[in-house]
């Protein structure tokens, strides 16, 4: 079976428990809801300020929303042992964490698509002009956080403490991602907005190194 | 019997000899980076702190590339000295990166007037530091020795490569440490008694780091062994048990 098939039909079976109780959807949007609100709360911005610092506070609720959301796609194979039996199916294990990659993508970006408009409306900035630029940089951004955290989650799914374990593991990593992703939204708020290709290409940057390595180290990370 | 003992204790009277020299060396080079360098023109004494911290952080950045080298090793090999090395190398890079983080403040504060600035050197640094950290706690919540040593190996290796990472895209963003005063181009250079002080004390740091860095590794090798006779004692004397049960 070839590696692209493999992963659909594990995607498949992902989207499916996840949709049967949309747990980890609806803690997720509920999570930066309560993270957007506190933050006007704690800083009382004005429509410029929210400019200034709106993208910041944006992309460190989708990064912590995302280092809490990932934990469970390896730990919830634990209860009952699956991933021994994903491992002894016909399928290459790059197909194992594809699989869960794209399924927690679909996540993010269901929840982001769901929050993106939410949050221009709370803060007053209008996002009409910037859709198409601004879903690509989500799009680049997200896939560099969930590629990680999908690697990640299988690393500390073995270790104790691993709620805690998650987010130590992943925010130092995405720390230039954070960087990157920020400046590009912020270029794309400016007046006028006007993306900024260098970001661009190095969130690209940062998700095909990162994509290189999960494929190299693929079957090391899902071994026995 | 007497050959392992003979053995080991020439080894330990190697590393004594090795840790006397390399604490000769330390101390002529404090004497040297205290009295003999000249004082610097603008900074004055709180300059003489550069001989540390130079080579604390060359030390600890070898110390970090050996533990990247080790955990790539380890997954193509599968060797567990290899992850012996991984743990010895990150333990003393931290060590070396946590003395520079120290030192450096201390030195930034009377000259730049702050404690601390979010540049790309700075940020890089930091950056590193916790992601080493981090690779240490993991291992500490990792119980299961072989898995340990995959797992860890795995974030070390991502650990790294990030590394260029965040040192370019915080380079885009802003910086401010000094450019490289030796080998940086124009303008740059040593007088030659401070290049030579620098010099003693890099060796000085880098022996200490490496002494320490073989011990770690000893002590690593000493409790896997220690948990593989354990693991059998475990099982032996379950085994034991079960026997002495059947009997009964």
């Amino acid at each position: 079976m070839s590696t692209a098939h493999a992963a659909r039909i594990l995607l498949g079976k992902e989207l499916r428990l996840e949709f049967r109780t949309r747990e980890l959807l609806t803690t997720t949007v509920i999570f930066v809801l309560v993270v957007v609100v506190l933050f006007s709360y704690a800083f009382d911005p004005t429509s410029t300020e929210s400019r200034r610092y709106g993208p910041g506070l944006l992309w460190i609720a989708f990064l912590f929303a995302g280092s809490l959301m990932l934990n469970p796609s390896f730990a919830r194979e634990q209860s009952n042992d699956t991933l021994d039996a994903l491992r002894m199916a016909p399928v290459s294990s790059f197909a194992i964490l594809l699989g869960k990659m794209l399924a927690n993508f679909i996540y993010m970006a269901i929840a982001e698509i769901i929050l993106v408009p939410v949050f221009g409306i709370l803060y007053n900035i209008s996002l009409s002009g910037v859709v198409g630029r601004l879903i690509l940089v989500l799009a680049l951004g997200t896939l560099g956080l969930v590629v990680t955290g999908t690697v990640f989650s299988a690393v500390s799914a073995h270790a104790r403490m691993r709620e805690l374990l998650l987010p130590l593991l992943l925010l130092p990593i995405l720390a230039p991602l954070l960087i990157a992703a920020v400046e590009a939204t912020s270029s794309l708020l400016a007046d006028p907005p006007e993306l900024d290709v260098t970001w661009v290409a190095f969130l690209a940057g940062f998700d095909t190194v990162f994509l290189t390595a999960s494929w190299l180290l693929c079957d090391y990370l899902v071994e026995e | 019997m007497t050959d392992s003992s003979d053995s080991r204790s020439r080894s330990i009277n190697a590393s004594i000899g090795w840790a006397l020299l390399a604490c000769a060396l330390v101390c002529f080079a404090g004497y040297a980076a205290l009295f003999i360098a000249p004082e610097e023109r603008t900074m004055k004494e709180i300059q003489r702190i550069f001989y540390f911290h130079l080579p604390s952080w060359i030390t600890s950045f070898s110390a970090f590339f050996v533990a990247f080298v080790a955990n790539v090793a380890f997954i193509a090999t599968r060797k567990p000295k290899w992850d012996w090395l991984g743990v010895a190398g990150a333990e003393v890079g931290v060590t070396g990166c946590t003395i520079g983080l120290i030192t450096g403040p201390i030195w930034a504060h009377p000259v730049w007037g702050v404690w601390w600035t979010w540049d790309a050197r700075l940020t890089t640094t930091f950056v590193l530091w916790l992601l080493y950290i981090t690779y240490l706690v993991l291992r500490g919540l990792l119980e299961d020795p072989e898995r340990r040593a995959t797992l860890s190996a795995i974030f070390g290796i991502f650990a790294f490569l990030d590394v260029p990472l965040v040192y370019m895209s915080n380079r885009l963003w802003r910086t401010q440490h000094p450019q490289p005063v030796i080998l940086g181009g124009q303008g740059s250079g040593l007088n030659p008694t401070m290049g030579k002080v620098l010099v003693i004390c890099i060796f000085a740091i880098y022996g200490v780091m490496m002494i320490v860095l073989w011990q770690r590794y000893a002590l690593e090798r000493l409790r896997h062994e220690y948990e593989e006779l354990r693991f059998e004692a475990e099982s032996r004397a379950s085994d034991a048990a079960s026997i002495g049960k059947g009997n009964r």
